[in-house]
């Protein structure tokens, strides 16, 4: 057992802490008034290599492994989780199928832009009438004269319509009980995008509706085997739960470096609040739910990194940090009071963007199942 | 060109540093990081051998805890590093800092040293120009930008009206100011080549000083705390409104 991180690991999370700290902290509040998307932040992270962080050098990437990137990821997410969403989705939605599942033409000319954060890429697989129900797909793509013909629409598409965003990954139906993955250009004719959802959190991260009217793609657009789409998209997902999960202990560890500091220095009734044992105990417990998601996410994050199995533990991951986030939001604007129920307070912005953790890149519901499914019991399938 | 960087490893720049029985900042067993003010100085020099070429070494003189300064510097791209560690050094005070400074600096030809204006735990802002006086150097302090041709440093220093044009020619040392252009961060694969960078140990004997050439000539007798700054002055509207505002500003010499 060895609990340490490397002296790299540690560096950087340091690097990481002061950008986030220094960088994006004090824009965070503006950002998610005005529901803008964070170009400038993103182009910073994109010189400190952020967005190519588990990619090899050959690819633009900084050779990372996948615990250093959950690192970064809690940093960010502990001042702002919607530049850290617009980061894990850039990472490990965008970038990283075509990294997995991608020739190598599509690696040169996608991989290596997206790793040094020039342009982004989207994943949509989510549509209207069902995400993890994959069943329920309408979006079609038919092979027209070497050509991908691409109809149909997606919703709740991080990252889709952003200045920089150049390619989306879609899946899309593509014969009889057939899942494929193509990759859309966004300037291909009859791509568009709709405007921002209006979110309740999440605010400055860009997520739209994508709509495919008869996209005419290269028959070599296909992203990785043909009528393997939907597995290579659940892969996809293994590897984007254990990043959830340490984004929301990263609002998580936000929530309570609040608390603390609020329950310091406010007083009530001739002493600091935090000398309460009512509001000792939240805090203690919010500290335990922070530690518990980290060694839960940086687990299944090692196991990866290793070439193990850790779909399960991704999802335990990803649950139990879900979780994790919400009840420290909560208590966290408890804890502050009225104060924390004023736009002027950090506090509510993570309340706001916490809810969410439960419910993108697999709901708390898919993860029990998945959990459930891995103890064998019967029932359990998608 | 080759660059020296003076650079400092001091306690949590975001805390507030802890004092001995001797008014000595504790070093041992605290968090610590390269001075904030050192990292403009670095990023300048990496900035100067980007365009000229040349490599960019760290200098430092510290504890064995020091050497995260060097790590840090050499992530965001220094080439190489020099750590002057040796117990008999506990203690030094700013003249004795700047011998071994100048003594380490000797060693190799250089064309320009670089430092922060001043550290932020000792705050004495004389090491930079003692190690100029030792080396026979001409400084040129205070500097917001710089810039290097034909042999000749030329910096801006900023004024209360506007900023002076010094030069001098090199070899020279320079101090860097804090509204320089920004640090840079380290990046990942920074920080993974630092690790093979080389950093070079020396102590005094290497130098040449003995410890007591190097014995304290100054010391701090005593400590009292900073004034808490008083409470803002709040000026109502009124007649005399604009006279009031107009006397502070000059009285504050901002008119």
């Amino acid at each position: 057992m060895d609990f340490e991180l490397t002296e790299e690991q540690e560096e950087f999370r340091q690097a990481v802490r002061e950008f986030a700290r220094d960088e994006i902290a004090p824009r965070a509040k503006e950002l998610d008034e005005q529901e803008r998307f964070p170009l400038e932040i993103v182009r910073r992270m994109g010189e400190l290599g952020l967005f190519g962080l588990p990619f090899p050098e050959r690819y633009g990437g900084q050779g990372g492994d996948f615990v250093t990137f959950c690192l970064c990821l809690e940093e960010i997410a502990s001042v702002d989780s919607s530049v850290a969403i617009t980061l894990e989705a850039a990472v490990g939605l965008g970038a990283n199928p075509i990294f997995r599942f991608g020739t190598e033409e599509q690696k040169r000319r996608w991989l290596e832009p997206m790793a040094r954060g020039e342009i982004l890429g989207a994943f949509a697989l989510t549509e209207a009438g069902g995400g993890s129900d994959v069943r329920s797909m309408r979006t079609t793509a038919r092979l027209e004269g070497g050509k991908w013909v691409v109809d149909g629409s997606k919703a709740f598409i991080t990252n889709s319509g952003t200045p920089i965003t150049a390619v989306c990954a879609v899946a899309a139906i593509t014969g009889e009980g057939e899942i494929s993955a193509i990759l859309v250009p966004t300037d291909t004719p009859g791509f568009a995008v709709g405007p921002p959802y209006r979110k309740i959190g999440w605010r400055a991260s860009d997520t739209r509706e994508v709509t495919f009217s008869g996209c005419r793609v290269p028959e070599a657009n296909l992203l990785g085997e043909r009528g393997r789409g939907y597995a290579q998209f659940l892969e996809t997902l293994d590897d984007g739960r254990i990043a959830i999960a340490a984004l929301a202990t990263g609002l998580a560890r936000g929530c309570l470096e609040e608390s603390v500091r609020y329950a310091r220095e406010r007083e009530a009734f001739g002493r600091p609040i935090g000398a309460y044992q009512a509001l000792q105990f939240k805090m203690a417990d919010i500290r335990v739910g922070v530690e518990n998601a980290r060694l839960a996410y940086l687990r299944a994050a090692w196991l990866k990194d290793r070439g193990r199995r850790y779909k399960t533990e991704a999802a335990i991951a990803k649950l139990y940090a879900s979780e994790v986030a919400v009840a420290a939001a909560r208590d966290a604007v408890q804890i502050h009071g009225g104060s924390g129920y004023i736009e002027e307070s950090s506090v509510a912005r993570f309340y706001r963007d916490a809810k969410v953790l439960e419910i993108g890149e697999g709901t708390s519901e898919i993860q029990r199942i998945l959990i459930a499914r891995d103890l064998g019991l019967p029932g359990t399938e998608l | 060109m080759n660059v020296v960087v003076l650079v400092k490893y001091v306690p949590d720049p975001q805390g507030t540093p802890e004092l001995d029985d001797a008014f000595l900042v504790v070093r041992e067993g605290t968090e610590g990081a390269l001075d904030p003010g050192d990292e403009y100085a670095v990023e300048a020099g990496l900035r100067l051998v980007e365009t000229h070429g040349g490599e960019v070494t760290l200098l430092t003189m510290g504890p064995e805890t020091a050497s995260a300064a060097l790590r840090k510097g050499l992530s965001m791209g220094a080439h190489a590093g020099v750590h002057v560690v040796d117990p008999a050094l506990r203690g030094s005070d700013a003249l004795a800092t700047a011998r071994v400074l100048a003594a380490a600096v000797r060693r190799r030809p250089f064309d320009l040293v670089l430092a922060g204006v001043e550290s932020t735990d000792g705050s004495t802002g004389t090491v930079p120009m003692t190690v100029a006086q030792l080396l026979e150097l001409p400084s040129a302090t205070f500097a917001r930008a710089l810039s290097v041709e034909d042999g000749v440093l030329r910096i801006e220093r900023p004024t209360d009206l506007g900023f002076d044009v010094v030069e001098a020619p090199l070899p020279a040392l320079a101090t860097v100011t804090g509204s320089a252009p920004e640090p840079r961060y380290p990046t990942l694969k920074g920080i993974m080549q630092a690790k093979q960078k080389p950093v070079e140990r020396l102590a005094l004997a290497d130098l040449g000083l003995s410890a007591e050439a190097l014995a304290p000539t100054q010391r701090v007798v005593g400590l009292t705390r900073a004034q808490e700054r008083a409470a803002g002055e709040v000026i109502q509207a009124g007649e005399d409104t604009a006279k009031r505002i107009v006397d502070l500003l000059a009285e504050a010499k901002v008119l």
